[in-house]
Parts: C-alpha cells; sequence; structure tokens
C-alpha cells in the first residue's frame, strides 16, 4: 500500500469522466486508502478536452501529477488518448480506451482532419486495452452508462484484487440506474478481459 | 468519518463552523462552488450572489462592521473590481471577523491572465492565510475569523485552482456560535476620512509586526505555520499547493517549514530555520514572493530560478527542475491530434446573434467575459477585442470615438455584455454610451442565467443564491430608464427577426437615435425551464453540399461522405442550420 498510485482520465466535457472517478474514490476510500482527486472546471465543459486525476495510497500529498507518471489512463476518446499519452509511465502504465471517436469543432468545420490509427498507436507504445464501450453501452439501451462499460474495463487494471469493485459501483450509482448501470460494469469487465 | 470534498465544499463546510453569518460573492472560476455549497447550512449561514465582486466585499464588510463574521469570495480578478473596498477596509479594521478570499488560476485554465494575488496582501498590508488541502480549507477558516477579529484586519484567504478543485478527505468539526458585541457606531475607526486614515495608517504598520510576531510564536501552536526537520542537510520553504508537490518530491531527511500565515512572512521563524539547514530551497508557484522578502531581509535562499515564474507545478515538474530528475515519458508522434477547443453548445442562444453579425464584415464586435466570449473563434470570428466584464460596452464606446476621429465611416461598433455581467459592470457603460454620445449599439444576450460558471441566478433570473423568489430586473426598462430609443427585444434563434432588428438598430443609429438591442432567449441547461426537444435532420437528396451550416459553428453538424450531417446525439432541434440553409435542405423531426 505504501507506493500511490495515479490514474488520468480524458474523454471530451459532458462524457461523464467524473462517474468513474467517483467511483474510484468510493473504493479507495472504502479500502482504507488516502485519495486525492483533482478536475478542472470552466471552459473545459463546453465541448473541450478535459482531464481528470486520481491518486491513492497510504498518504498522497499532491493532487496533480505529470508527464510519465499514470499508472493507467481511461480514455472516454481514442484520439484524446494519444493527446494525454505522454502522461502515461511508459513502462508499466495501462491504457484503457474507449475505441469511439468524437469530432471536435475543428475537424466537424473541415479545418482539420480526425486522425487514423489513434488506438494502433497507442497498442505500439503502451500496453493498451482497447474496448467498443459506446457500442457496448447503446446495445444495453443507454449510450450514457459508456463510462462504466469503460470502468469495468479499466478496474481489473487498478491493482487493488481487495477491492469489490460490482459492489462499489452498486453503490455509488442512483438506485434507478443501479441495474443498468450493473449490467454496464459486468460487460466492460468481460470485455477487457477477451481484449487483453 | 472521512468526507471526500473539493477545497471549495471544505472552505464551505469552513464558513458553516466558524460561525460566519453573512456570505456575499460574484461566481468565478475557480472559486464558485464556495458560495454554492452554501445554501446547504439552511439558515445558519445567509448567503448571497452580488451584482459584481466589489458589491460583495462591501456587503460581507457591512456586516463585519455590524459585528458578524462575514466572508466574501472571488477569482483574481474579481479583487481587481473589488480592490478600492479591499484597501481601505486595510485602513479602518474590522468589527466580526471578515475574510476574503481570492482563487488564484495559475496556468490560466479559465481565465483572462494569470496575475499572483499574493501581491494583494502586501500592497493592501492586510493578513493573508494559504489553505494547501480540503482539510485546511476547512479548518483555516476559524483561524482566519480569528486572526482579523485579534489583529482588527481583512484576511485575504488566497487558494488556487488546484485547492480549490482538488478533492481529498476532510474531518469535520462542530459550528462555533459567536455572538457579537451590541453595536454600536464608531466614527473616528469606520469612516475613511482623511484625518482618520491619518491616524489609522500607523496602526496598519503597527498591525503588521504583531502579526509578524504572531506567525513565529502562536501560529506554529495551531497548526497555521509548521516546521518538520529533517536531517539539516536541504530545508525547503513552502506553502499552499506547492508544499503538497515538495512534500511528496524532495527526500526522505529533508527539512520543511510550511506556512499557512504567508503575509506578512514569519522572518524571525524562517531566519531559525534557515540555521538549521546546509541549503536552504523556497518552492512556490508563479511570483517569487516569498523569495523576495527573504532575500531582501538578508537570508540566502533559491528555487524561483529552478521552478520559473509561469504556470502552476505538480509533482513531476518539482521533480525536475529541482531535483534534477529527469521524466521518462513517451509521446505519439506519428498521430497529428486535432485540436478540440470550447465552443458554444448546440441550440446555444448566442449563436444566433453572432452568425447574424458575422455576415456583415463592417461590424466591429466588443464583448466581455461569458460563454459569448467564444463568438470570436471560427467560423463565426464575430469578437473583435475582450477585455473584461462590462468592458464590451466602453471598450466599443472608445472604438468608436477613434474611428469618428480617424475619418473611418464603414464600421459599426456592437458592444456585447451578458445578463448577468450588464448588472456586473455592463450598466455604467450603458450610462457612458448615452452620455457621451458613443455612435455604437449595445446589445445584452440575455440568457436568463449567469452561464460560464455553471448556473448562478443574477439580478434578472428572480430568484436568489438560496433559492427564494425575488424581483427581476428588466433589462430593457432600465435601457429606457437612460433614454435609449428604440429599444428592440428579440428572439436570436429566429434569425429573420435577428436579421431585422440589426437592421433596425444600424438605421435608428444613422439616424442620430440611440438604439440597444436585448436578444433573450433561456440557455438550453437551465434545469427549472422545460425546453421542447426536437430534431433536425439533413434531407440528403436536397442537400447540394454547400457548407453553409457549418458556417454557424454548430458542434453537432459536420459534412459525412460530402453531404452534411447532424449528429443525432448532440442536436437539441434549434433549427439556427436550417434557417442558415439556402437549399432548405435541413428539416425538423418533432418527438
Amino acid at each position: 500500500m505504501a507506493k500511490v498510485k495515479s490514474a488520468l482520465l480524458v474523454g471530451v466535457g459532458g462524457q461523464g469522466a467524473i462517474l468513474i472517478s467517483k467511483i474510484m474514490s468510493n473504493g479507495f476510500m472504502k479500502a482504507g486508502y488516502d485519495v486525492k482527486q483533482s478536475e478542472v472546471h470552466g471552459m473545459a465543459q463546453r465541448g473541450g478536452s478535459v482531464s481528470t486525476q486520481v491518486r491513492w495510497g497510504e498518504k498522497v500529498y499532491g493532487p496533480v501529477f505529470g508527464r510519465g507518471e499514470a499508472d493507467i489512463m481511461v480514455a472516454l476518446e481514442k484520439m484524446e488518448a494519444v493527446r494525454y499519452a505522454e502522461f502515461l509511465n511508459p513502462d508499466t502504465g495501462v491504457a484503457v480506451i474507449n475505441d469511439y471517436a468524437i469530432k471536435s469543432t475543428t475537424i466537424a468545420s473541415g479545418a482539420e482532419e480526425y486522425p487514423e490509427g489513434c488506438i494502433e498507436a497507442m497498442a505500439k507504445n503502451f500496453n493498451t486495452i482497447a474496448i467498443p464501450a459506446s457500442d457496448i453501452a447503446i446495445q444495453l439501451g443507454n449510450a450514457k452508462c459508456m463510462n462504466v462499460v469503460l470502468f469495468g474495463a479499466m478496474c481489473d487494471s487498478l491493482g487493488c484484487p481487495e477491492i469489490d469493485w460490482e459492489q462499489i459501483v452498486a453503490e455509488t450509482v442512483p438506485e434507478k440506474v443501479r441495474e443498468l448501470n450493473l449490467k454496464a460494469f459486468r460487460a466492460g469487465r468481460e470485455a477487457a478481459a477477451k481484449a487483453k | 468519518m472521512k468526507h471526500l470534498m473539493s477545497g471549495n465544499e471544505a472552505t464551505a463546510r469552513g464558513v458553516y463552523e466558524a460561525g460566519i453569518k453573512v456570505c456575499s460573492a460574484y461566481p468565478g472560476t475557480p472559486s464558485t462552488e464556495i458560495l454554492e455549497n452554501l445554501p446547504q447550512y439552511g439558515e445558519d449561514v445567509y448567503c448571497e450572489w452580488a451584482p459584481n465582486e466589489k458589491v460583495g466585499t462591501e456587503v460581507a464588510y457591512g456586516a463585519s462592521v455590524a459585528g458578524s463574521r462575514s466572508l466574501t469570495t472571488m477569482k483574481m480578478v474579481g479583487l481587481n473590481v473589488a480592490a478600492d473596498p479591499l484597501f481601505t477596509a486595510a485602513y479602518m479594521g474590522v468589527g466580526g471577523g471578515y475574510v476574503i478570499v481570492t482563487a488564484d488560476d495559475p496556468s490560466c485554465h479559465s481565465s483572462q491572465n494569470e496575475q499572483d494575488n499574493r501581491h494583494y496582501a502586501r500592497f493592501a498590508k492586510v493578513a493573508m492565510v494559504e489553505p494547501s488541502d480540503p482539510q485546511e480549507c476547512k479548518d483555516f477558516v476559524k483561524l482566519a475569523c480569528e486572526i482579523s477579529e485579534e489583529f482588527d484586519t481583512p484576511v485575504l484567504y488566497r487558494t488556487t485552482t488546484r485547492v480549490c478543485h482538488s478533492k481529498g478527505l476532510v474531518e469535520f468539526g462542530e459550528r462555533t456560535e459567536v455572538t457579537p458585541k451590541p453595536y454600536a457606531r464608531n466614527t473616528r475607526k469606520f469612516i475613511c476620512a482623511p484625518a482618520n486614515a491619518f491616524q489609522n495608517h500607523p496602526l496598519v504598520e503597527e498591525r503588521l509586526k504583531k502579526l509578524e510576531e504572531y506567525g513565529c510564536t502562536r501560529a506554529l501552536e495551531n497548526g497555521l505555520n509548521k516546521m518538520e526537520l529533517g536531517d539539516g542537510k536541504v530545508g525547503v520553504v513552502t506553502a499552499a499547493i506547492s508544499y503538497q508537490y515538495a512534500k511528496e518530491v524532495f527526500p526522505e531527511g529533508t527539512s520543511f517549514l510550511k506556512l499557512g500565515l504567508t503575509y506578512p512572512l514569519p522572518m524571525d521563524l524562517i531566519r531559525d530555520f534557515a540555521s538549521k539547514v546546509e541549503t536552504l530551497y523556497v518552492v512556490e508557484e508563479l511570483e517569487p514572493f516569498m523569495e523576495n522578502e527573504m532575500k531582501a531581509a538578508g537570508i540566502p535562499c533559491s528555487g524561483k530560478d529552478k521552478t520559473g515564474v509561469m504556470y502552476e507545478l505538480n509533482t513531476q515538474l518539482v521533480r525536475e527542475r529541482m531535483l534534477g530528475e529527469k521524466p521518462n515519458f513517451k509521446t505519439v508522434d506519428d498521430i497529428a491530434v486535432a485540436k478540440r477547443p470550447p465552443a458554444l453548445c448546440p441550440g446555444c442562444p448566442h449563436r444566433g446573434f453572432f452568425y447574424t453579425l458575422s455576415k456583415n464584415k463592417n461590424y466591429v464586435v466588443t464583448g466581455d467575459i461569458g460563454c459569448y466570449t467564444l463568438g470570436f473563434a471560427p467560423p463565426l470570428n464575430c469578437m473583435d477585442v475582450c477585455i473584461c466584464m462590462g468592458g464590451g460596452f466602453s471598450a466599443g464606446m472608445g472604438m468608436a470615438k477613434s474611428f469618428e476621429r480617424e475619418g473611418v465611416t464603414d464600421k459599426v461598433v456592437f458592444g456585447v455584455v451578458g445578463d448577468s455581467t450588464f448588472f456586473h459592470s455592463g450598466m455604467t457603460g450603458a450610462a457612458e454610451i448615452l452620455y457621451n454620445g458613443g455612435k455604437m449599439i449595445p446589445c445584452v444576450l440575455d440568457n436568463r442565467i449567469t452561464g460560464m460558471t455553471g448556473h448562478q441566478e443574477n439580478p434578472g433570473t428572480g430568484f436568489t443564491l438560496m433559492g427564494k423568489e425575488a424581483p427581476m430586473m428588466n433589462i430593457e426598462k432600465i435601457f429606457e430608464a437612460y433614454g435609449y430609443a428604440p429599444v428592440l427585444t428579440v428572439d436570436p434563434q429566429d434569425l429573420k427577426a435577428m436579421k431585422e432588428t440589426v437592421d433596425k438598430a444600424v438605421a435608428a443609429l444613422n439616424n442620430g437615435e440611440h438604439p440597444a438591442i436585448v436578444t433573450r432567449r433561456p440557455c438550453l441547461l437551465i434545469k427549472r425551464i422545460k425546453q421542447p426537444k426536437a430534431m433536425c435532420v439533413v434531407n440528403a437528396d436536397k442537400c447540394k453540399s454547400c457548407k453553409s451550416c457549418l458556417k454557424v459553428g454548430c458542434p453537432a453538424i459536420s459534412m459525412e461522405n460530402g453531404k452534411a450531417f447532424i449528429d443525432r446525439t448532440q442536436c437539441v432541434g434549434c433549427t439556427v442550420c436550417a434557417q442558415a440553409c439556402p437549399f432548405d435542405a435541413i428539416e425538423m423531426e418533432e418527438n
């Protein structure tokens, strides 16, 4: 428990990265870890690129880490994984990526192009798990639970086998969407096990 | 039991526990959530959104004069607006404990500059307290109130984005009920007449000496300042978020002097600490605020030559710059990552206004701070200058006067503010334009809420922070009372009406009249207003691929396989793109 571990969650404003960080923090707190979590509000919410950091360990000081320091990176959108790749530890880090593209306004207006091969490039450089979390969520009947699908995919890479993540998800999400989110969680976990 | 809270949530809890009874503020990232988290404490804490930071600072000061503990909050540029009452309150002192929270934003995540507001403490000669994590955010509010009352000073409570928005574990305490002495008039103290100011200045200087002594002694006992001695080789003087980074990064055996009371600096304590270590570093974000003071006091130290004066720090940067350890990281260079700037949301009411003005290249648009600042961005490209809140009217006035003097006759100036910034400081600019004969058109983009900071009430919305109904100020009537005519109100989502309104206003201006425009449509994200939902779809047979619809700058529209395409997960059916389409190729789908 001594070493502080760090996770980076990236995506596009409004995708629901905050719920993932909430589930993680709840689990770590219950297991007795010290937790710090950092996010940026304001301009970033208007469809911009967003990132959240979660750190846990026996005692966590800094709420914000830098390049090469993430043990795990979760990308809710695949181009964002590439944008933030420098934060991932190149030797031991794991990238968990939603195989899904969201065009930015510069791409929509034709000023730039959406890059090909984001996931392949990540996999070439890092230990990468890519799953179609958005497609899985749509199949489950609600595109919004993509974040919990992705959390299911990442939870076994957090290195905390003592935490019952399914139970934590059940406790963290609102009651009326509990069943949906539990299905999403299990589907994501399964998909990640297959993708490894 | 410990609670996971952001620094701002914890500060709000601290307000409650410190027995503070009156809070007034204007929203601003990263400070906003402090006041937003106060209504949960019910009638124990009165809290309100003021029209601007100066008003909030004065309201809280008045409450302090009357005897209550009080607090105001703002983002760092807000203190520029509130500097006037701060500097004089600094001379007059306080009644009840008086705390001014300034939330700085290193790295400009959501801000227009990177000013280091610690300088305000030295400039105004007031005490400054800086928490470094959520627990301290809560605990230090009470200590700040006690310092304020004992030393008769406003206390600047300085946080930064990462202190405000980082979450950590917080242990709660009980609320202290504070009963003020019965109010009695004290003109010698609270009237800022020159003779009183003259007498107050020596008290201010005396106060700083006493505060410095407190910082060296009692502040060590109550945890505000902390000395952690190691093996005596390396010592680090640090404060606020930088302490957390330094504490994590420097090797075991390093000594720390961690300061919570950072102005005035406890120089004897620092000198004592310096004598216990071989090498002394200062680790602080932005300006060499502590380092310069220490050097001026003859204490050899360094740090700023390594940490730099720009942008926020983090664990890796402190490790690299202070310890010389290069980071181990990889970038994926063979992929050209596209930019992802923020944009006006699909269905944003501001879009129609900017789209309409963007059609005439002779229109000059002077804006201010809010979601609508994004009107500057491509493809709308519809703003010339944006300096600060309320500045849209007054900067426009200056441009119009310059055009007149320089013989520029083909430009028409539109000054733009939002509903919240109209009340913040746009009204004074509106008076200026009419009074001094400005040839320009003031426009208020009224979306019924303070939008960019995450939806706060303002004098135009009809509700207060505590959820009570309030008189709804009428912007048109205010313009009319000033003497503007015609005052034109329009739904900006109706592009035909929007264009007619602009044309009418320009004609009136050229006719020597004084037109003003109010565009009104609520932000789609306001929860209490139910808005009809619909969807726009492209009829691919009618689409001629002319890309006219892309010019409205909606994130939901792009080209797919040579035809316009609307993303169903983003579209809200505002129809601005449909109105912009010259071939009627975009159709409504009701649901």
